[in-house]
């Protein structure tokens, strides 16, 4: 019982961690929270579903499909959204304004042309089970949790050793040296968000394989959110050992205490941990300076 | 007729609830995404005094202002002690409303998700307008005595004002507990006006929709955000013919205000100010 909720812990703290890590890049260069991000993530869904049904694709094209779609969803989300609020250097919570309007608009714009029905993925899995010490897993989440690890460990890699990740990371910790340097800071934010549409995409394909399609998927994020402070904002390692620890701890509260005061805990958690430990386990010091 | 009163109601009922976190976060200067909560503690205490207990609805109103105010303290004495920046507190305020949304799902006297049906509607347009202007009358009042001018000392500096001797922690937290009484007091009038409020109401959606307000309506103006938020009112209600479509339209707003008009449609001055001087500068003659 215990390996058994460990373990769909980690499953579920994978995606979270897939989503917190899209919202932690943007983050981290932009220094705003995108709550456009779960739409993002509806919509990525939604062009997987596309594949899947109409094309009748498999698994990995559904994927990369999703992957490309939400991608490029994120960067004209940016353009037409935040670019000019950015390059005016508006203060940040006049970008999480302009974010909510992006997700209120995009996903009541799926409401009214696709409709309120829940659609549910062909079944990729099946139910096979993979027994492992004792205890049955579903063999969704033991490959959801691998591709997220996998996917995170990619981009870590891409972010630490490629030139575009160098730029990446000079823009995260100094933008105006880091245009001085010549990095084209548009082009830059253009692949920050592509980046992160990305894994939105794999995110929403994920949840949307193992729960349903619907336009307020999006609205699991906030937990993405919470994954992202608890790990520390701006922060990638964090992102992933935060979308964990949420998913696990959140996990046994509902398996031994219950599932009702779930919620209610990970929203105690985010305010206390914004109130003690505001740079979370990984985080940069975020103090407002003067 | 009664179309447009019930749109006029609820535009007040709205317009008291943006004056206080006018107060806020227009001359205070700090950002809520949570202040939906507060209406909605507001709203379960009145109607949950007035459906179970029969209290007299005035005393019910003024309960849920109180137990609005109350609950605030609970989320501003940590945070605010501990300084956030100001967009960390933005979330923690949202992390405590949403968690306050699913408690009042799962409580028994508030009947869960499933709401509260049958609430006597006592709200009538005098009792609104009353509460407006009142409530008005002492939020210029507030923002003209010492307490106002620390909250406003506090918005444009608050390295320099704590220099000057404000106490930042104490004003921020008596600011956030005036509007927090205002929420609530607002809340008590939209579950006497609807008679049947859920959970649901009480969203991150309405709490944006608040915030938006001010900051459409200029922050340091009480005037710009009432205009604002009847405006946010009266828009989805015009528009209610496109029903699927007045929420698109509401998102695309939020985002052409920000990105084409951000310092609001008054900016830091008053309606009545226009009229005074009768000349209008031109950055502000733009709409």
């Amino acid at each position: 019982m215990f390996l058994q909720t460990l373990i769909t812990g980690l499953s579920i703290g994978g995606i979270y961690s897939l989503m917190a890590v899209g919202y932690s890049l943007v983050f981290s260069v932009l220094n705003f929270s995108n709550f456009a991000h779960g739409a993002v993530i509806m919509l990525g869904a939604y062009v997987g579903l596309a594949l899947a049904t109409r094309f009748s694709l498999g698994l990995g094209l559904v994927l990369a499909g999703s992957v490309a779609g939400a991608g490029i969803i994120a960067v004209i989300n940016e353009r037409l959204a935040y670019s000019s609020l950015r390059r005016r250097k508006a203060p940040s919570l006049y970008l999480m304004i302009s974010a909510m309007g992006c997700s209120v608009f995009l996903e009541n714009m799926v409401y009214a042309t696709i409709g309120s029905r829940f659609y549910a993925f062909p079944e990729f899995f099946g139910r096979q089970v993979v027994n492992l010490w004792g205890s049955s897993l579903s063999l969704l989440d033991l490959s959801a949790f691998l591709f997220s690890i996998l996917a995170i460990w990619a981009l870590h890699l891409f972010i630490g050793r490629t030139k575009t990740g160098i730029a990446i990371r000079a823009g995260v910790s100094d933008m105006t040296m880091c245009s001085l340097m010549g990095v084209d800071l548009d082009r830059l934010i253009s692949v920050v968000f592509l980046l992160a549409g990305g894994f939105a995409g794999i995110a929403g394909v994920f949840l949307g394989i193992k729960y349903l399609v619907y336009p307020t998927m999006g609205w699991v994020t906030n937990k993405a959110y919470i994954a992202a402070v608890i790990g520390g904002l701006g922060s990638l390692p964090g992102a992933l050992a935060g979308g964990l620890i949420l998913g696990v701890v959140e996990t046994f509260v509902s398996t031994y205490v219950s599932s009702v005061m779930r919620d209610v805990f990970s929203f105690s958690l985010l305010i206390a941990f914004l109130v003690m430990r505001p740079d979370g386990l990984f985080g940069r010091s975020g103090e407002e300076k003067v | 007729m009664d179309y447009i009163l019930s749109i006029v109601i609820l535009g007040g009922i709205n317009m008291v609830a943006v004056l206080g976190l006018s107060i806020f976060t227009g001359f205070t200067g700090l950002f809520s995404l949570g202040h939906a909560a507060f209406v909605a503690v507001g709203a379960y205490t009145s109607a949950i005094l007035t459906y179970y207990y029969y209290v007299n609805y005035y005393l019910a109103l003024a309960a849920g202002a109180v137990a609005a105010g109350a609950v605030s303290l609970i989320i501003g004495a940590p945070t605010l002690r501990a300084k956030l920046r100001s967009d960390y507190f933005a979330i923690a305020v949202l992390g405590f409303g949403e968690a306050l949304r699913v408690l009042l799902e799962n409580l028994e006297i508030t009947n869960g998700a499933r709401g509260l049906p049958g609430i006597d509607s006592f709200t009538t347009l005098p009792v609104v307008l009353t509460c407006l202007v009142g409530g008005v009358l002492v939020a210029r009042n507030f923002l003209r005595s010492r307490w106002g001018a620390a909250c406003i000392a506090i918005r444009e500096d608050h390295v320099a004002a704590e220099t000057a001797g404000v106490r930042l922690f104490r004003t921020r937290l008596l600011s956030l507990v005036v509007s927090a009484v205002y929420c609530g007091l607002s809340g008590g009038l939209l579950a006497h006006f609807l008679s049947f409020i859920q959970p649901q109401m009480f969203t991150l959606v309405q709490s944006t929709q608040l915030l938006a307000a001010v900051i459409a309506g200029g922050m340091g103006s009480l005037s710009g955000p009432l205009i604002a938020s009847f405006v946010f009112i009266a828009l989805p209600e015009a528009l209610r013919v496109a029903q699927m479509w007045r929420l698109v339209a509401y998102g695309l707003l939020l985002v052409l205000i920000m990105v084409f008009r951000p310092q609001g449609l008054l900016g830091y001055s008053e309606l009545s100010s226009l009229f005074r001087r009768g000349v209008v500068r031109e950055g502000e003659r733009r709409l």
